[in-house]
């Protein structure tokens, strides 16, 4: 089976991109917070060192710390209802802990000197941002994108650009240095680089049988939000992808016995990943493709044309288009990947990327003839997610793909 | 190749049993409450069949269903609860159709094409509102056997609405209309008629309609609900509560008969 040697590398590179906000000399360098899928380019581009508080969510998911952290904020005011991630990591900060400390010895998340937020992913990161504006007493600044957008518009990416641009002066101003364009030029080319490269490793589950899972995907997408726009994340992928050439010359596939092909749609369960990586194999299934891994494929990213570009890759994520594009793209990727049925996960505070509320599942299986099943869970709380029962979910969902194969 | 084939289903409350001969005749079935070891009230539950059949005490081909259905031991192998009420009732009344199995703690609906095809299926949220859990719930909290709440809701001419969605606060609300001394009978109606709201906002209910699961088979007033509020045929198997069990016996037949010589 497939095992990917190349995650010993990943952690190292991850841990210097952690270490860096803590330098053992000299002055601590310009942190920007930032969503992530948000301006990270132009804040790289400004020498800020850019901090992820949606990876320190899933973090916490996946420690499972999240299941300590979520009550403390609840009963701060925060309702079970909204994100999870935002209950983590705001329960985890009013505990003064992070699984940072642990993973990679640093003493607490990096104090912001800004935090920026987009608003293409969801609606309530606003409201995130906003604690940690109050806590730290430090600007908040947001890119409000057009939602749901079917074919986006002249207008709609002058609206965001214009937004990104208008940013300029307030960072400059809190970074203390000027902008430039040549540099941020440079930034956007090693996303696009990284895209790229990122696109190519998921590419590799075209291959029966996949060498890959989604599982794995969640794991190796870390540089793609959290070293995006630098030299490292191109460096990463590319040690990554040489592995995987060897895996696809060798057939080597990351489920023992693969016969059946699945298509996850929505969130990951973070304090899960073990659990559905093990039940699926069991049953001789694969999650090849997803829409979350995609997520991070920019390929609009064009250093050419700096701000346009990043105002189109921002706003055409798959999360923020209309439901008819959303249905064409699941069509097309389960084409793609040869897809034998989709998984939707409907994540109790995610609904922004819980794409099964509003009929979209019928719709795909009726124009695709492929079958669906919707699981009830979460992205971070465990307390709306049951194993038993999302067990007899997918086993009578496999062995349904089966019999009718 | 066994002349005798085995189901269990061994769900959240009860265990339940049924042995086929090879000409797919029913030869006994037994139920039992699960308690606390599925192990042991399945083996109970297997010897006890055996017995009402007339057979010795030996070894045959056993499939396991329902949520203790990998907590058995000596089976051929588990099949999952959806695939089997979908097996047990093509079995009983052909396809195309949709089972709607109300459970323990969980609802189903699956739907099956004319040659018995499992074409799609949904369970409950996780809430057990609207399950077997939920009507016990009531009737604790009530103090009411099932036989007199299903009695007093026959009896009711109008339904006192209960609408929430989650079986705690439906027991409170249902505390509060009692304490407003609304009719006890309508309330009990109300109570029966939530069951079929949460059933029918699961998915839609198409083609005949077949009815299985153990609130079906203690509980009259839900059949007469269901045929008030579907306008499709509904059918009602005369073992409701067997129906997973006989369609796990029914995958032990086919495994036979596909790896006889």
């Amino acid at each position: 089976m497939a095992k990917i040697e190349a995650n010993k590398q990943l952690k190292q590179y991850l841990k210097e991109y952690f270490q860096g906000f803590f330098p053992p000399a000299g002055p601590r360098p310009k942190v920007a917070w930032c969503t992530s899928v948000g301006p990270a380019e132009l804040l790289i581009s400004l020498g800020f060192q850019v901090y992820y508080p949606e990876n320190h969510g899933a973090l916490l998911g996946a420690t499972r710390a999240a299941e300590k952290y979520i009550p403390v904020a609840n009963a701060g005011g925060y309702s079970p209802e909204i994100c999870s991630y935002l209950t983590s990591d705001i329960g985890a900060f009013q505990q003064h802990e992070t699984p940072l400390k642990e993973a990679y010895g640093i003493p607490s998340v990096p104090p912001p000197d800004v935090l920026i937020y987009n608003t293409n992913q969801c609606r309530e990161v606003q409201d995130w941002f906003a604690y940690y504006a109050r806590s730290f007493k430090v600007p908040s600044l947001g890119v409000f994108s057009p939602w749901k957008i079917d074919q986006l518009n002249r207008e709609q990416i002058g609206y965001v650009s214009h937004q990104i641009e208008a940013m300029i002066p307030e960072l400059e101003r809190i970074s203390g240095r000027t902008f430039d364009l040549d540099r941020l030029k440079e930034v956007i080319a090693l996303s696009r680089r990284t895209s790229d490269l990122w696109l190519e490793f998921l590419q590799t589950a075209r291959q029966r049988p996949s060498p890959i899972t989604f599982f794995d995907g969640c794991i190796q997408m870390a540089p793609a939000v959290v070293l995006r726009g630098t030299v490292a994340a191109v460096d990463y992928y590319e040690l990554l992808n040489r592995e995987m050439k060897g895996h696809l010359a060798r057939r080597e596939g990351a489920v023992e016995k693969e016969v059946v092909r699945l298509y996850w749609e929505g969130m990951p369960v973070w304090g899960k990943l073990r659990f559905f990586s093990d039940l699926l194999a069991r049953f001789g299934a694969n999650a090849v493709a997803s829409t979350y891994c995609d997520s991070w494929i920019f390929t609009d990213f064009d250093p050419a044309d700096p701000f346009v570009s990043m105002a189109e890759a921002y706003t055409k994520i798959f999360i923020n288009r209309s439901e008819r594009v959303k249905e064409t793209i699941l069509a097309e990727k389960a084409a793609e990947y040869e897809i034998d049925g989709i998984i939707y996960h409907d994540a109790k505070t995610c609904p922004y990327n819980s794409n099964s509320r509003f009929g979209l599942p019928q719709r795909v299986t009726a124009k695709t003839g492929i079958p669906h099943l919707i699981f009830d869970g979460d992205v971070n709380d465990l307390r709306c997610f049951s194993e038993e029962q999302t067990t007899t979910s997918l086993e009578s969902f496999v062995d349904q793909i089966k019999e009718n194969h | 190749m066994s002349k005798y084939f085995a189901g269990l289903d061994l769900g959240s409350s009860f265990v339940k049993g049924v042995l086929l001969d090879e000409d797919r005749q029913v030869l006994a079935q037994v139920v039992e409450r699960t308690g606390i070891s599925f192990a042991e009230t399945g083996k109970k539950i297997l010897e006890q069949l055996k017995t009402q059949a007339g057979l010795p005490q030996t070894a045959l081909p056993v499939v396991s269903t329902g949520i203790g259905r990998n907590n058995v031991a000596a089976i051929e192998f588990s099949k999952p609860e959806i695939n089997c009420f979908g097996k047990g009732s093509f079995f009983l009344f052909g396809g195309p159709c949709t089972v709607v199995d109300i459970g323990g703690q969980d609802n189903k609906i699956i739907k099956l094409d004319s040659a018995g095809k499992q074409i799609f299926f949904r369970m409950n949220r996780k809430c057990a509102a609207g399950t077997v859990s939920f009507l016990e719930e009531i009737a604790f909290k009530l103090n009411l056997k099932t036989s007199q709440m299903n009695q007093m809701a026959s009896q009711a001419t109008a339904a006192v609405p209960v609408g929430s969605y989650c079986t705690v606060f439906a027991a409170t609300e249902i505390i509060h209309h009692l304490r407003r001394g609304e009719n006890t009978e309508g309330l009990m109606r109300g109570v029966y008629e939530s069951v079929t709201k949460r059933i029918m906002e699961m998915a839609t209910l198409d083609e005949q309609v077949i009815l299985t699961g153990g609130a079906i088979a203690t509980n009259p007033v839900l059949v007469d609900l269901f045929k008030e509020k579907i306008p499709n045929p509904v059918q009602v198997p005369a073992a409701p509560q067997f129906v997973g069990a006989l369609g796990a016996a029914l995958y032990a037949i086919e495994a036979s008969e596909e790896s006889a010589p």
